[in-house]
Order: C-alpha cells, then structure tokens, then sequence
C-alpha cells in the first residue's frame, strides 16, 4: 500500500465517511509533489543562469575559447549519468523491499558523486593555477571567468547537497525512519542535478572548445 | 482503492532504464562530436541545444517516472516550458548590443 493511500485509509478510518476523500494532487503524494514544485522553480533558477550566460556571451565581441581537452568534462559526464542509473538501481531495489541492496546502491551513488565534484575541483584547481578568477581572464573577457565560474559553482553546489541528502536519507532509510517514497523523492531531485549538467557541458563547455 | 503513480511505476524493469541509460550515453556522445565539427556557432548552438532536449526529455519521462503520471507530466512540462520561454524576450537586445547603431558602438 502506498504511501498516499496509507494516510486516505487513515482519514477513512478517523471519519467513517468516504464521500469526504480528497485525493493528492495528481495523484502524486504531498512530499514528492513539493520536490516536483522545488525541481520546476530550480529549473528556472538555472535556466536564468544560462540565459544570462548566453545573453553576455552573444554581447560580447572575440569571446574567449580556452578548452583545449574535454576530456575530464567527458569523464565527470559519464559518472554522472552512471550516477542516474545506479539511484533508479537503489530506488527500484527499495520498492521491492531489498534494503540492503538499496543502501549500497543508494551509497554507490553517494561515491559517484562525490567523485564528480573532486574532478570539478581539480579543474577548477587547474584553470586558477592559469590565472581564472570570479573576476579575472587571462583569455581576454573577465565575464568568462565570472560566468563559468558561477554557472559550474552553482551546479557544484547542487551536486554537494544532493550527496549529503542522499547520505541522510540512505541512513534513515536503512535505520528504518524513512520508506522507499523517500528514497525515491531525493532520488528526483539527483536525477534533476544530472539533468542540468545535460545543459551546461554543451553551453558552458562545448561551445567555448578552442579550434 | 486509489493507484497512484508509486504504484504504477512498478510496471516498468531496468531494462527500460539500462536502454534510457545507453541512449543518454549515446546522446551525450554526440553533443561531443558535435563540438568538433566544423560549422559556426550558431549551428553548433542550435544542433547541442537539440540533443540537451532529447536527453532531458529521456530523463525527465523514463528516470524521473514523468511518462507514469499523465497529470504531472502536463503540468511539469507547461510550467517549465512558460518560464524557460519566458526568458527568451532579451535576446534580440544582445544582438542590438553587439551590432546596434549607433549607441553600440
């Protein structure tokens, strides 16, 4: 029994008129609705930031090129769609009551990630070793830097609370104080981080790829 | 009783998902490609843009269950296409920037 019908039959049960149910908004449970309503208002914080990017980008005239290898950025994108596979492994592992394997799946996912982030970090590392700053290019235009910089931060940023969500939730759930319906909510939104990045390696990276 | 979308999502296997997964690999694998062709930005743009869609959608419909719940699905894809439109009105302000006479220059 899902977790929506659980808290209807609960209401049956206190008030013995059935005519009184209200069935959940699109039949989709309070608590993964809320991250629906979350996921679409972060979509558009992001969609702000790349518009904003493309926006500056097309002002500026002799817009700076300087990824010479994707070869790091190919890497974290594939851990992170590997990330995606692996939680739909942990949530599906939760729905068919096999805790164990949804925790170390849930926890495979938690490494995946943080992976990711400590190969944002290194690049990172490695353009300020060149001399990028929030407000500073060696490549010409200090906007680059500012949006690269803020665009990747906020995405990493994203990444990190997912990791720390996901540990939490994990936890509980193998303690037994949160369900798979929780799993399955924090899982949503990492699928949303992973779909960001869908967006930002071709806009933020492929397009600024030196010839 | 009620079905929710909790409950129909069981009907689907990891098949689907392994196959969602390998496309998205497959998608992203041309986003790349593309970057190295020849062509100018705009095509570039343009032809990346297509493929970040295709690979949202597969994500949005298979990964996150959107395909499951007809309802959701129609209310997630009307909000976020209006806002993400929505956005789109200062664009040909950037143009005028770039090539707009004679305060651009």
């Amino acid at each position: 029994m899902s977790q929506a019908d659980l808290s209807i039959h609960a209401q049956v049960s206190r008030t013995g008129a059935t005519e009184t149910m209200t069935a959940p908004t699109f039949s989709v449970p309070a608590k993964k609705m809320a991250m629906w309503l979350f996921i679409i208002a972060d979509s558009a914080t992001f969609a702000g930031c790349l518009v904003a990017y493309g926006f500056i980008r097309n002002a500026t005239p002799d817009w700076p090129r300087p990824f010479h290898s994707i070869t790091n950025v190919a890497i974290m994108t594939l851990i992170l769609l590997t990330s995606s596979l692996t939680m739909l492994i942990g949530v599906r592992s939760a729905e068919q009551g096999d805790k164990a394997k949804a925790f170390r799946f849930t926890m495979i996912t938690v490494a995946l990630g943080i992976l990711f982030a400590v190969l944002h970090i290194r690049e990172w590392m490695g353009m300020i070793g060149e001399g990028a700053t929030l407000f500073h290019n060696p490549w010409g235009t200090p906007l680059f830097s500012s949006l690269f910089f803020s665009i990747t931060g906020l995405h990493l940023l994203h990444v990190t609370g997912g990791v720390i969500a996901l540990i939490a939730v994990a936890l509980k759930y193998q303690g037994g104080r949160y369900n798979a319906d929780d799993l399955e909510i924090t899982g949503l939104y990492w699928h949303f981080v992973d779909l960001v990045w869908m967006f930002v390696v071709p806009l933020v990276y492929l397009l600024n790829l030196a010839h | 009783m009620m079905t929710t979308a909790a409950d129909s999502k069981h009907s689907t296997g990891m098949g689907k998902d392994l196959i969602v997964y390998v496309c998205l690999l497959a998608l992203a694998g041309i986003q790349f490609f593309i970057a190295y062709q020849n062509i100018s930005t705009s095509q570039m743009f343009v032809r990346m843009l297509s493929v970040a869609v295709i690979e949202a959608g597969l994500a949005l419909l298979f990964f996150m269950h959107l395909s499951e719940n007809r309802g959701l699905k129609w209310f997630v894809l009307i909000f976020t296409v209006a806002v993400v439109f929505g956005m789109q009105y200062g664009w040909s302000d950037s143009f005028r920037l770039l090539d707009g006479v004679p305060w651009a220059h």
